[in-house]
């Protein structure tokens, strides 16, 4: 490419005018600065846009009260566009730019690859989204917090459910071979073992669609299996409880939220009465729900997009950490957040010392006369 | 012994219901040679046709006898003029062509119907009204044999031994097995093969459709896809036992279903499809025409 030298020039200082606007924002007096990172542009950017939205809701809202502690909240928006090797960047971004505490990232890999980058600056970060288990259970990351469940939550749940509620003593794993069930089936079997209180007597996968169950059913029969437990989804669960009562096999039936649809109740009807299986909390009575919800509705004329309750939520208990505990220093922060408890959208939580919140997640739902009823 | 028994019974019913489709597959062989993949499909369609009638029949208050006659009878008529109309526009304009553009055709038949059906349908999972009632006389035995099974594997044989009669002793019967064995020969004796071809499609839908509706009441859901996969099967069946060959057809399929039920109950269901398909290999490498089937030289 040939330029004139006057292009050049021209190039030259509007480039020139870029680098020096950006630390114009960052001198601002003395602001608490409030981090957002994840995918805001790019294929995945309808997961992280609703947290910029929360963000800006939750913030603006604190400050129309004056702030926190005296001092107003300073947001600082960077796009990671859920690439590991973009968040890194994302992170020392913020970093230099003396970041106190990040709403973030969005994806599990880019969460992964700036988390060491906030450890050592001493950031406390939470995420609406990053389901990753690793993030908080291999208990590298003291600085990590989420206001969503792992992908371990549900199996434990059911594992839980099965030998602490239910009493089964021996227990039947069954699943699709799909990345979903097996995967879920396969923790659900480890913690039973570990647990020591039940035996894995049957773990096994059926094949998606097949003509009939009857073998796999007689199977958990000889097998003299209690409970099942199952990963999957709802068509083949409905083709087993069907089968099982067909085969008169009682026993207790307990699946994941891919069965927790009401096509598994309308599909196998009367045989789905007393199946068991767990879902995410419904939120929908917490009255600060649909205040969220309004607000986005009043700011933006739309319905809000994916994570944005559990993006509000993290909003306001970062923000709650920070005033209780008076400073953004990390180990202030992370007391708070371990000991206070807040209101939000997704609840009442607190979170526990691997950085999951406490009381959100999944509970266990019971088919009841045709409907699926929360289990208390 | 019981485990034994319940899993030779099961064997028998999926392979029952493995025989009704790959009758139909191995007809249509026999006569033409085109393996028909849209059959599959022609079963589904039998499996929503009956879904509809019963459905209906039932906000009527109409008896389950009656219920279980009409949407039969409705599914084999429906499924039939299916099985006629897509031999007449995909595969009769093609009858001179090479073999592989039937097959071609077939493949695209099926694959219309699937998506004709999920658009003109649904595609969620159906519930479907369990048509088979649970005799009392069953109880008992119901742990090991339940009255579906023993409803599907009576009527099974029924159908065989119709089929058998019809293949043997009647007229259609005899123009059938003489244009199977030389469709010119056929034409030159005042066969009309046409008329021929058209009949062994109707008959191979017929018995899909009550395939379709026995294994519906069975497992109690239907949707768009489960021809597919019945599809597949009920053609390996067919293959096994020797492609063409209706007595091959019925054997290929007993064995399938007995082989899966019985890998199922004593090694794995994670391994069911595995030891189906190493099955039809180790034949296939030994009796390259299936079990029953006539060495040819000409295959697909």
């Amino acid at each position: 490419m040939r330029l004139g030298l006057q292009k050049k020039l021209f190039i030259t200082a509007v480039a020139l005018g870029f680098a020096m606007a950006v630390p114009v924002t960052g001198i601002a007096g003395d602001t608490i600065k409030f981090g957002v990172a994840g995918a805001q542009s790019g294929d995945l950017a309808s997961y992280g846009l609703p947290t910029v939205k929360a963000a800006e809701l939750v913030v603006a809202m604190y400050n129309a009260k004056g702030g926190i502690n005296g001092k107003k909240i300073e947001l600082l928006i960077e796009d990671d566009v859920c690439k590991p090797e973009v968040a890194t960047n994302t992170a020392t971004k913020l970093v230099t730019d003396g970041v106190d505490v990040v709403l973030g990232h969005i994806c599990s890999g880019a969460t992964k690859a700036a988390l060491p980058i906030y450890k050592e600056a001493g950031v406390v970060v939470m995420s609406p989204s990053a389901t990753d288990t690793g993030l908080t259970f291999s208990g590298d990351y003291p600085n990590f917090f989420r206001t969503i469940a792992h992908n371990d939550a549900q199996a434990i749940a059911m594992a839980d459910f099965a030998i602490n509620t239910v009493g089964s003593k021996k227990i039947a794993v069954i699943h699709d071979k799909g990345d979903y069930g097996k995967g879920l089936a396969e923790i659900a079997k480890k913690l039973v073992e570990e647990s020591g209180k039940a035996e894995v007597v049957l773990f096994e996968g059926v094949t998606p669609g097949a003509v009939d169950y009857s073998a796999i059913v007689q199977k958990i029969k000889r097998k003299g299996a209690d409970t099942v437990l199952f990963g999957g989804y709802h068509p083949e669960a409905s083709k087993i409880v069907t089968m099982m009562n067909k085969k008169r096999l009682k026993v207790t039936f307990i699946s994941d939220d891919g069965v927790k649809d009401d096509t598994f109740i309308k599909v196998a009807g009367k045989n789905a009465e007393g199946v068991y299986a767990t879902g995410p909390k419904d939120t929908s009575s917490n009255p600060l729900s649909g205040i969220s919800i309004e607000a986005h509705k009043k700011a933006y004329n739309a319905d809000p997009g994916a994570f944005y309750e559990a993006a509000y939520s993290a909003a306001i208990a970062l923000l709650n950490a920070i005033e209780k505990a008076g400073s953004t220093d990390m180990p202030a922060v992370v007391k708070a957040l371990r000991t206070e408890k807040v209101d939000t959208p997704v609840g009442k939580i607190h979170f526990d010392e691997k950085g999951d919140a406490v009381g959100v997640g999944f509970v266990m739902y019971q088919v009841k006369d045709g409907k699926y009823m929360e289990v208390k | 012994m019981d485990y034994f028994i319940e899993l030779l019974f099961g064997g028998l019913t999926r392979g029952s219901i493995y025989a009704l489709i790959a009758l139909g597959y191995t007809m249509v062989y026999g006569i033409i040679g085109l393996i028909n993949f849209a059959h599959g499909e022609i079963y589904m369609i039998g499996a929503f046709t009956s879904f509809i009638i019963a459905t209906v029949l039932s906000i009527y208050g109409f008896p389950l006898l009656a219920i279980v006659v009409i949407a039969g009878l409705a599914a084999t008529v429906w499924s039939s003029a299916y099985g006629f109309t897509v031999e007449k526009l995909a595969y009769r304009p093609l009858r001179k062509a090479p073999r592989l553009a039937p097959l071609i055709s077939a493949i695209g038949m099926s694959i219309f119907l699937q998506n004709y059906v999920l658009l003109a349908q649904t595609s969620d999972f159906l519930p479907f009204p369990a048509l088979i009632p649970e005799f009392a006389f069953m109880e008992p035995v119901a742990h090991i044999v339940g009255s579906s099974d023993l409803v599907i594997l009576i009527t099974t044989t029924l159908v065989m031994i119709g089929l058998t009669f019809l293949i043997k002793f009647t007229k259609i019967g005899k123009a059938m097995r003489a244009t199977a064995q030389d469709k010119t020969m056929a034409v030159l004796v005042g066969i009309n093969v046409d008329r021929v071809i058209s009949a062994t499609f109707i008959i191979g839908s017929a018995l899909a459709a009550i395939g379709g509706l026995l294994i519906a009441s069975h497992i109690g859901q239907i949707n768009f896809y489960i021809g597919f996969i019945a599809g597949i099967k009920a053609f390996t069946a067919a293959v096994l036992g020797g492609v063409g060959s209706i007595p091959g057809a019925v054997l290929g399929s007993l064995v399938l279903g007995l082989t899966e039920s019985f890998a199922t109950g004593y090694v794995s269901s994670d391994y069911e499809d595995v030891f189906a398909f190493s099955l039809l290999v180790l034949i296939l490498i030994f009796k390259p025409s299936g079990l029953l089937g006539k060495a040819e030289t000409k295959k697909v």
